[in-house]
Parts: C-alpha cells; sequence; structure tokens
C-alpha cells in the first residue's frame, strides 16, 4: 500500500460565501460540533507519520477557526508544506503576518468571476474587491499566490478577463475548474452546465495563454466530467494519494464520500494510520478488485481507476458502478443527456441560481 | 528567466519550493505549492548544491567526486526540467 501524500483538512464549514455550486455537505449541521486545537495537532502528527507531506487547509473557510495560526505552526514544525484554501474574506494584514511568521507556504484564493458585480453576485455578498486586495498582500508578503475559479455556464465566457487579472495580480498558479456536480452543484446542474462551444472556446483561451504566458504562470484547466471522453482518476485513486479529515473528525478518501452509503471512519475513534490502512471505508473502493465490467477489463483501470465513485453514485444510485461519464460505461446516457440539455439551442445563458444558505459559526 | 540552462548557469531552488527529507520514506523530497516531488539519491545530491552560486559545470564536477558515473547533459536535463516546473531558477555570468 502506498502512503498518502496529502492531506485536506477541512477546519470548518462556515463560510461567509453562498456559491451555487458550494461542494460542501448539504446537512452542514451535523458537523457543528468542531475538532478542537489539540484534536487537529493529534492529526496533523498522525498524518505526518503516515507519509503525509502536503497540507491543505480548507473548509468553508478556514480562516473562520481562530486556531489557524496555531494549526499552521504545528504543521509547520511538523515539516508539512501548508496550503491556504481561502476566500480571502478574513486575512487581514495582521492575519496574514502572523501566518506567514507561523511557516504557511501557499495561499490560493478564489474569485468568483471576472468583475466585481458578477463576482459578488455569485458569491453572495461583496467580496471582489477584498479578495483582489488580499492577493496583492499575497504577494507583498512574497507567497506564492494560486488564483482559482470555478468554472460555469455563466463565467466561463470570461476566461479571457480572469487570466488579464492573475497576471495583473502577478499569481504564480490560475486553477480554471469547471464545477464538479456534486451537493449544492448538483441543484443548480442545469443553471451551471456550459455548453460545447463555450467549452471549445474556454479551451482554445487557455492553450494560447499558456503558451505565452509559460515561464510566468502555471494555468490549470480542468474540463468538466461531463465532457471528458473517459473519466478523471479522481483523487489519483481512492485511498492512494490524499485523505480528508472532515471539521467533525470524520475521515474520507474523498471530500464528496460523505454521501456515499459507506461505513464510516473518524479520527475520535480510531487512528489515521489505522483509518488509511485497515477501514473498511479505505479498502472498499482501493485498487482494482472491487471493478465491475467494463473497468475490470479495460486497459485503463489503473489509469483513471474507474473514475468517480461519488459521481457514480450521483448518477446511478450504485457507488460501484463505473463512473457514467464514461463513454464505455453501460450509463452514459444519463450523461449524454445532462449534456444535450445544456447544448439546446433555447437553453438561456442565465439562469436562476439556487445560493447556498450558509450558518454562521456555533464555536 | 528565458533563457535556455547552459553549463555556466548558476541554479538555485527557487524560494516557494523546499528541499526536505522524509523520514517515512527514506527519499528527499521537493515540496512546492501543491506539489511533491520525490527524489533519487542522484536527483538529492544535485538539487544539493544548487545553491545560487555553483554553476551547472562547478556541480557536474562536483558530483563527479561522489559518484563514479556523471553525465553532465543528464544533470543539465534534469534541473531544464525543474526550470520548466518553475521549481529552479538561475541567473547567468
Amino acid at each position: 500500500m502506498t502512503s498518502p501524500f496529502g492531506l485536506l483538512a477541512e477546519l470548518t464549514y462556515a463560510c461567509p460565501l453562498h456559491c451555487a455550486y458550494c461542494s460542501n455537505p448539504l446537512n452542514l449541521a451535523d458537523y457543528r460540533d468542531e475538532l478542537s486545537t489539540a484534536q487537529w495537532q493529534r492529526v496533523l502528527t498522525e498524518a505526518r507519520e503516515l507519509g503525509v507531506l502536503q497540507l491543505h487547509l480548507s473548509g468553508g473557510e478556514p480562516l473562520q477557526r481562530r486556531d489557524i495560526v496555531e494549526i499552521v505552526h504545528s504543521a509547520t514544525d511538523l515539516g508539512l508544506y501548508t496550503n491556504l484554501i481561502t476566500s480571502a474574506l478574513g486575512l487581514s494584514r495582521r492575519r496574514a503576518e502572523q501566518l506567514r511568521a507561523a511557516g504557511l507556504g501557499h495561499v490560493q484564493i478564489s474569485i468568483q468571476a471576472a468583475e466585481a458585480a458578477e463576482s459578488d453576485r455569485i458569491a453572495g455578498t461583496p467580496s471582489f474587491e477584498r479578495k483582489l486586495t488580499a492577493a496583492h498582500l499575497v504577494k507583498e508578503l512574497d507567497w506564492p499566490l494560486t488564483l482559482n475559479v470555478v468554472l460555469h455556464r455563466r463565467n466561463i465566457d470570461r476566461v479571457t478577463d480572469i487570466l488579464r487579472i492573475a497576471e495583473e495580480l502577478r499569481a504564480d498558479r490560475v486553477e480554471l475548474a469547471n464545477t464538479q456536480y456534486y451537493g449544492w452543484a448538483w441543484h443548480n446542474r442545469s443553471a451551471l452546465l456550459p455548453s460545447r462551444p463555450q467549452i471549445e472556446r474556454a479551451e482554445t483561451t487557455v492553450r494560447a495563454a499558456r503558451e505565452r504566458l509559460r515561464e510566468r504562470m502555471e494555468i490549470v484547466y480542468v474540463l468538466p466530467d461531463y465532457y471528458g471522453q473517459y473519466p478523471k482518476p479522481c483523487m489519483g485513486g481512492w485511498g492512494q494519494r490524499q485523505l480528508t479529515v472532515a471539521p467533525n473528525g470524520d475521515v474520507l478518501p474523498c471530500p464528496a464520500a460523505h454521501a456515499l452509503p459507506l461505513p464510516r471512519a473518524s479520527v475520535h475513534e480510531n487512528s489515521l494510520a489505522w483509518i488509511w490502512e485497515e477501514s473498511p471505508l479505505f479498502q472498499r473502493f482501493r485498487g482494482t478488485d472491487w471493478m465491475p465490467e467494463p473497468c475490470r477489463s479495460c486497459e485503463r483501470r489503473e489509469l483513471d481507476f474507474g473514475g468517480c465513485r461519488c459521481q457514480a453514485f450521483q448518477l446511478t444510485g450504485d457507488a460501484a458502478r463505473t463512473d457514467p461519464v464514461c463513454h464505455l460505461s453501460p450509463d452514459h446516457g444519463i450523461v449524454v443527456e445532462a449534456v444535450q440539455a445544456a447544448n439546446e439551442a433555447a437553453r438561456p445563458r442565465e439562469e436562476e441560481l439556487t445560493p447556498r444558505p450558509h450558518p454562521g459559526r456555533s464555536v | 528567466m528565458s533563457t535556455a540552462l547552459r553549463l555556466s548557469s548558476h541554479p538555485g531552488l527557487s524560494p516557494h519550493v523546499r528541499l526536505a527529507f522524509d523520514r517515512v520514506r527514506e527519499r528527499h523530497v521537493l515540496l512546492g505549492p501543491e506539489s511533491v516531488l520525490v527524489l533519487n539519491p542522484t536527483g538529492a545530491a544535485v538539487l544539493k548544491l544548487c545553491d545560487g552560486r555553483r554553476t551547472v559545470a562547478e556541480i557536474v564536477r562536483e558530483l563527479g567526486r561522489q559518484y563514479d558515473r556523471v553525465v553532465g547533459d543528464e544533470v543539465r536535463d534534469f534541473l531544464a526540467r525543474l526550470v520548466a516546473n518553475r521549481c529552479v531558477e538561475f541567473g547567468d555570468d
């Protein structure tokens, strides 16, 4: 068995934004009993002993944790490389300087669109200008900066403008990731899924920008799964490279896997090593033995590991089926239908989105 | 930054990456924003010599004292790949 490289630490699901594609669980009330500082420190220690080298501090909004500086400090002492994945709301100069001193390695800031009004509309709160201010601060403090934008039907035509902002901010990396349709995004899928011409235009833009900015900026572009011929190797394979710890201590092979009908694993009950190596949850889809046809005999089975278990469950009700985005899947018709709907000529570009209501912090 | 890495270039680690020894894997690793590169012993030996002062030629010569067979082109290719990944930066005279 391989050792995990990365731990996604979802410190809290509290968040000042209300994005209509939020990937956090629907039942946030179940996650209010958050791990304490000492419990997170124990998780990080166990993670490092297990082989984790990269710590992704996320949420919700990780800056809503008052102990974020302390957590970063502990991670640095353990030798972990720390990435803060943030809306930037709460990244004051004082906080930023404390995080810098605590050894935080890298900051990833999201924007929701290429200009203030639309970005604020999608975020559900005035935030765009504060995000830009924070991004400048990140560069001023000599951190590497990633700008992250979730792409969908309403903003994907503005990729040129998004890249221009990234260039102006002197971002080192840009992540342009199309929406994954789980959780809240699932409810808004028809309003979020772009059309094929939209996807093709975005790809052309990204290719040209990659060439032009080659030595200055890394551009990560993630195609929507629904338009791929084959599925993605989700998380680099179930229980292969990454693990997630949710705010309440649940441990998951992938941040969306809370929705699957599988036995739970929690740091309250077991060590991280046992959960990674032995737990039924992490064993369930590890490797290739669990696979049905057509995956079982497919020559790509060790490349994409049958795709995403959460997507298979979301679309077919059975997490053990081939990911329906694969054109070889017997369920592929489900995806074809959604793509056809997104490409109907009469389909408006801007349908109503249902924003995510977000409760405030409870601890 | 835009010119090719030469034997006279002075490579150094980008300020955004860290070279560390992972006791779990018993390998050196190069850690950067959202990335991990597990190094073989030769790769680690090359990077330990990348201090921004030594030239590529000097690094190759120094490695020659530690290892029997050091191919200059391989060292330069290895470093050029890391330059392309923005893990290594270099200056020229």
